[in-house]
C-alpha cells in the first residue's frame, strides 16, 4: 500500500514547516519531506535571523505585502510555539551627509508598504543609543517593529507542532519527480519511494525551480543562489546590542552589524551570485568584504573575538512582479498554476522570507480555499508547543530544581554554552528527532561557543550512539557521508 | 564521603596544576581541601597524553602523562584531599561561592575560604584563524582528535593534514602514524617551529612526515566530509603567494594552532585578565586581584612543560592554604556569647578573642525578671566561672553591664562559647 496524504510539503525550511503546521490545523493528512538529515538545512540555516519590518521591499510587490503582513503575525506565532522572539526594532544607519537622502526614500517606502512605527533619528540621537557606532553617523531610520529570532528554533517548533497535530515528517527523503494523472499531480517520487497526494506544495527553496520544472510550470524560472558570508563574535567580548543596517544598495540590504537572541554579535552578509546551490563555503575575499563593510558602522571591531564564520545561500528568483506598472524581476511566487492541478507553487522566497513565512502559509491556505478546498479546523487542534528546558537560560535556583528532578540535566556536555546531557537526550527523542551532531547543535546551541565543539564533540557522539542504539562509527555531523569516525584504534577489542 | 558546605581550599581542575595545588595546600596545613574535576577521573588532559616526556624536571624520569598524573593522584588521596568527579563548575562568585553541577552529585553549592583556578587552556579553533571553505565533518583540533584516539578508542580519519607545529599536533602526527593512518603534511605559517624541537625530531623526522614552514591552508573542500585542503605559501605578512597553491587530498584536517587560557569562570568571579597572556594577573603567591582566589598553570599562561605547571600549582596551593587558614583563624576566633539564666539578651552577641588580648570588652545585657536583692551577673564557659559582678538589684527596665578584661583572655580563648547568667546571691 502506498502512503497517501492530502497535502505533501516539499522542503523543511522555515516556510515549509510553517505551511505544514498551518495545514495541520485542518482535517486532512500532511506529509513534509526534506532531502537532508535534518530540517533547516538550506537558506533557513544561514541568514541574519531578522524579522524585517518591511520598509525595504519595493512597494506593491508580493514581497512587500508578505513581509509587512508576516511581520505582524510573529507575536502570536512566538507565543504559540514558545520560541525566543524579540521585537527590539532596527536602525538603518546613514554614514555621512551623502547617505541621508536614502533614509527619506526608505521612509516613503515604509509608508507605502504600510509599515507602522517608523521614525527618522538624528545623528546624535543614534550615537547616544549605540555608543560604538561610527562618529560619522548622520542619522537613521528607526523601525520599531523589526525583530530577531532563532530561525532553527522557529522551524523546529513549527514542525513539532505540526507533528503534534498529526503531520508526518520524513527526513533524508529527496523529491525526484511528480506522479501525474493527466494534468493532475497525484503524488511524488522520492529516493524513499512514492507517496500519493491530493496537493503538493513546492517549498523547496534553492531547488524550487527544479520542482516546478518537473511539474512543467514556469520553465523560464531560475533560482540564482546569492551567497552571504558571516562572522560571529564571542558574546563575552563583543556586545553590540542593536540591529544596525547600512543604507541599502543595488546589491541588497548591505552588511549588517546585528545581535542574536543568543547574545552573539554577528556581521554580514555580502552578496555574491554563484552557480552551485551547495557551495556554502566561506572565502577570503568574502570575509574581507564583510569586515570592511561592518567597520564602516562599528570601527572598533576586532577579529580577535571572532568565534565562527559561516555562509548561506539566498534563493533569488527571476519572477516578474504581477502588479501592473511595477518593474521588478525578483518577486516571490505564491500561486496555484494553471498548467497542472493539485500543485501550490512557491519560488524565489529569499529575504525577507523568514519574516514573511507566516503570511506565506496563510496565503497558501487562502489559495487552497479559492481552489474549492474545504478546510475544516480540527476539533482537537492544539496550537501550543511548549519549549523544553534550557539550562543555560535558567537561574541557579531553577537549575537546582531541574537537576533534582532529573539528574541528567546535571551533566554539562557543552562547557561554553552550558548545554546538558538531559537537553541532548530530550532532542534525540523529540517529535522531530535530532539524529546528527548538527541537529543537536541547532536545537540546543551546543558547540556554538568559543571552543566550537572541541570539548563536546566526543561526548555528543557517545550520547547519540547510546540513545540511537548504534555504533559511534555511524554518528554523523550532518547526515550520511559526514561520519566523524572511521574505525576503532588497534587492539581495542583485545 | 559526604560533601561539606565549606572548604578551606577548593581547586577547580585536576590537571598537573590542580593536583599540585591540592597536595601543597594539604601539606601547608589546610584541613578541608576539595578538587572539582569535570571528567570521570582525576588527571585532566594528562590522561590523554599517553606519550612520554613528563617528569624530566621534577622526577628526573621520563614518564607518560597518565603515570605522571598518578603520582600526584596517589599523593593527594593519601593526604586526604577530597574529590568531586564528573562535576562541572558553573559559576564562581567574587565572594568565593561555587555553583557546580553533576549527574551523580546533583546541583551543589560550596563556600570556599580560598579557591585555586586550575582550568587549564583550550585550543584555538578553525574560526579563530578564519580558514575559508566548506564546513564538513573532519576538521578537528588536535586535542579533540587525541581524545578520540587515546580515550574513546576511535580513529577520526585515514589521511591527515595537520596545520600548526604545536606540540599536540606533532605528537598526534606520530600517534596517528602508529595507528596506521597517513599524515600527508604538517604546515606551519611561521618560519620556525611552534612546539618543542624534541617533538619535531621524535614525531616527524623519525617517521618521514614532511613539515612546511610559511605555509597554511587556503581552502577546505568537501560538503559532508573533508575531501581535500588547498594549501599555499605565505609571505612575511601572512598573505598568500599566488602560484604556490597545492591541493592535498585528505579526509581530515587537524588544527594545532595555539592554546588560550580558559578563564570564563575567572571573569564571572571578577578576576582581572591580562590581555597579553589571556590569563589572570597574579602575584608571587599566584593570588589574583580577587582576595582568596588563586590561579595556576595554563589558566594563567600557556606552558611548554607539565612539570612547570606542577611547580606553579605548588605556589598557588601554598598561597591558598595560608589565606584559608588565616580566614579560618579569624572565623574561629569569634566566640558566641549566650544569654543564660534570667538574661533576655547580650550585646555583643559574639567577640573576637584577639581583641580581648589588648583591650577590655564590655558586655551589655537586659534581664528577664527583676530581682530586688543582691544579685550576681556571672560570665562562664559552661563549667568554669570567668568573671562575676555583684549588683544591688537588677530590673528589666535598666541595662546592666559586665566587663571582660585582658586578664580573662586565657580563659575565654579556651571556651567554645561563653554564657551570661543572672541569679540572686
Amino acid at each position: 500500500m502506498q502512503e497517501k496524504y492530502d497535502f505533501i510539503v516539499i522542503g523543511g525550511g522555515v516556510v515549509g514547516c510553517i505551511i505544514a503546521r498551518t495545514l495541520s490545523r485542518f482535517e486532512g493528512s500532511v506529509l513534509l519531506i526534506d532531502k537532508e538529515a535534518d530540517l533547516c538545512m538550506g537558506t533557513t540555516a544561514a541568514n541574519t535571523a531578522i524579522v524585517h519590518a518591511g520598509y525595504d521591499p519595493l512597494p506593491n510587490t508580493l514581497k512587500a505585502r508578505m513581509n509587512v503582513k508576516g511581520n505582524a503575525m510573529w507575536d502570536q506565532l512566538a507565543g504559540e510555539l514558545d520560541f525566543a522572539f524579540e521585537r527590539r526594532g532596527d536602525f538603518v544607519v546613514a554614514v555621512g551627509e551623502d547617505e541621508l537622502p536614502a533614509l527619506d526614500v526608505l521612509m516613503v517606502q515604509a509608508k507605502k508598504n504600510g509599515v507602522p512605527g517608523c521614525l527618522l533619528l538624528s545623528g546624535p540621537e543614534v550615537r547616544r543609543r549605540e555608543k560604538n557606532i561610527t562618529p560619522e553617523t548622520s542619522g537613521a531610520l528607526w523601525a520599531s517593529t523589526g525583530g530577531i529570532c532563532d530561525p532553527f528554533a522557529v522551524t523546529v517548533a513549527a514542525a513539532e507542532n505540526a507533528v503534534m497535530n498529526g503531520a508526518v515528517v520524513k527526513l533524508n527523503t529527496e523529491f525526484k519527480d511528480f506522479i501525474m494523472d493527466g494534468d493532475r499531480i497525484i503524488g511524488i517520487k522520492t529516493n524513499k519511494g512514492d507517496f500519493l497526494s491530493r496537493w503538493v506544495i513546492n517549498s523547496a527553496g534553492l531547488f524550487s525551480d527544479f520542482v516546478m520544472h518537473q511539474a512543467g510550470v514556469r520553465p523560464e524560472f531560475k533560482i540564482k543562489p546569492r551567497k552571504g558570508e558571516y562572522f560571529v563574535f564571542d558574546r563575552a567580548d563583543v556586545q553590540i546590542d542593536n540591529v544596525l543596517f547600512p543604507v541599502p544598495s543595488d546589491k541588497g540590504k548591505g552588511i549588517l552589524v546585528t545581535t542574536t537572541v543568543h547574545g552573539n554579535t554577528i556581521l554580514g552578509p555580502n552578496a555574491e551570485i554563484i552557480d552551485d546551490k551547495e557551495n556554502t563555503s566561506t572565502t577570503t575575499s568574502g570575509m574581507d568584504e564583510i569586515w570592511d563593510g561592518a567597520q564602516k558602522l562599528i570601527p572598533s571591531l576586532s577579529k580577535k573575538h571572532v568565534i565562527a564564520t559561516f555562509a548561506g545561500l539566498r534563493p533569488m528568483g527571476n519572477a516578474p512582479c504581477k502588479t501592473p506598472g511595477v518593474n521588478y524581476n525578483a518577486d516571490y511566487i505564491i500561486e496555484i498554476p494553471e498548467e497542472v492541478r493539485g500543485f501550490v507553487n512557491l519560488g524565489g522566497i529569499e529575504s525577507p522570507g523568514l519574516a514573511s513565512s507566516p503570511a506565506i502559509a496563510q496565503e497558501v491556505v487562502d489559495l487552497l480555499i479559492d481552489a474549492g478546498e474545504e478546510l475544516k479546523v480540527k476539533k482537537d487542534w492544539d496550537p501550543i508547543r511548549p519549549s523544553r528546558p534550557r539550562f543555560r537560560e535558567m537561574s541557579q535556583k531553577d537549575r537546582k530544581l531541574l537537576v533534582d528532578m532529573d539528574p541528567r540535566y546535571g551533566r554539562i556536555i557543552c562547557r561554553c554554552e552550558d548545554v546538558t546531557e538531559g537537553e541532548i537526550i530530550a532532542e534525540i527523542h523529540a517529535p522531530v528527532p535530532a539524529t546528527t551532531y548538527d541537529a543537536i547543535k541547532r536545537r540546543t546551541w551546543l558547540g556554538t561557543g568559543r571552543c566550537q565543539g572541541g570539548f563536546d564533540t566526543p561526548r555528543v557522539v557517545e550520547i547519540l550512539a547510546r540513545e540511537l542504539g548504534v555504533s559511534p562509527l555511524e554518528i554523523t555531523k550532518l547526515g550520511e557521508g559526514s561520519e566523524f569516525l572511521f574505525r576503532p584504534t588497534k587492539n581495542v577489542e583485545g | 564521603m559526604s560533601l561539606k558546605n565549606t572548604y578551606d581550599v577548593v581547586i577547580i581542575g585536576s590537571g598537573p596544576g590542580g593536583l599540585a595545588a591540592a597536595v601543597e595546600a594539604k601539606k601547608e596545613g589546610a584541613q578541608d581541601v576539595l578538587v572539582i574535576e569535570r571528567d570521570a577521573e582525576l588527571g585532566g588532559i594528562l590522561l590523554q597524553c599517553i606519550h612520554n616526556g613528563f617528569g624530566l624536571e621534577i622526577f628526573k624520569e621520563d614518564l607518560p602523562g597518565p603515570s605522571y598524573a598518578q603520582r600526584y593522584i596517589d599523593e593527594s588521596l593519601t593526604l586526604g584531599v577530597e574529590t568531586l568527579l564528573d562535576t562541572i563548575v558553573l559559576e564562581v562568585t567574587p565572594g568565593r561561592k561555587i555553583f557546580a553541577s553533576s549527574k551523580q552529585h546533583g546541583f551543589v553549592e560550596i563556600d570556599a575560604r580560598a579557591i585555586v583556578l586550575a582550568m587549564g587552556c583550550r585550543e584555538r579553533t578553525r574560526a579563530m584563524i578564519q580558514i575559508p571553505g566548506m564546513r564538513p565533518a573532519g576538521v578537528y583540533t588536535a586535542g579533540t582528535a587525541q581524545r578520540f584516539v587515546n580515550i574513546e578508542g576511535y580513529m577520526p580519519g585515514k589521511k591527515y593534514v595537520i596545520l600548526g607545529s604545536g606540540d599536540i599536533g606533532l605528537i598526534m602526527a606520530r600517534r596517528l602514524t602508529f595507528e596506521g593512518a597517513k599524515v600527508e603534511r604538517v604546515l606551519e605559517i611561521l618560519p620556525y617551529l611552534s612546539g618543542l624541537t624534541r617533538n619535531y625530531v621524535q614525531c616527524l623526522q623519525d617517521f618521514d612526515i614532511p613539515l612546511m614552514f610559511e605555509h597554511t591552508v587556503k581552502f577546505i573542500h568537501g560538503k559532508d566530509r573533508v575531501e581535500a585542503v588547498e594549501i599555499a605559501a605565505v609571505d612575511k605578512n601572512w598573505k598568500f603567494i599566488p602560484g604556490t597553491e597545492e591541493v592535498i587530498p585528505c579526509d581530515t584536517l587537524l588544527l594545532s594552532v595555539g592554546l588560550i587560557p580558559e578563564n570564563e569562570l575567572s571573569r564571572q568571579a571578577g578576576v582581572e585578565l591580562d590581555p597579553i597572556t589571556g590569563g589572570p594577573f597574579v602575584d608571587e603567591s599566584r593570588q589574583t586581584n580577587v582576595p582568596g582566589i588563586f590561579a595556576a598553570g595554563n589558566v594563567v599562561h600557556v606552558y611548554d612543560l607539565a612539570d612547570w605547571v606542577t611547580m606553579a600549582g605548588y605556589e598557588a596551593g601554598k598561597g591558598a592554604a595560608k589565606y584559608a587558614m588565616a580566614l579560618r583563624a579569624s572565623e574561629t576566633a569569634h566566640i558566641p556569647i549566650i544569654a543564660g539564666k534570667n538574661v533576655h539578651h547580650v550585646v555583643p552577641q559574639s567577640i573576637n578573642v584577639r581583641s580581648l588580648e589588648e583591650e577590655e570588652i564590655e558586655l551589655q545585657l537586659r534581664v528577664l525578671k527583676p530581682i530586688e536583692d543582691r544579685t550576681y551577673v556571672e560570665v562562664h564557659d559552661g563549667e568554669n566561672q570567668i568573671a562575676r559582678r555583684l549588683m544591688r538589684y537588677v530590673r528589666p527596665g535598666e541595662m546592666n553591664t559586665i566587663t571582660l578584661k585582658p586578664s580573662h583572655f586565657a580563659d575565654v580563648e579556651k571556651a567554645s562559647s561563653i554564657t551570661v547568667d543572672v541569679y540572686p546571691r
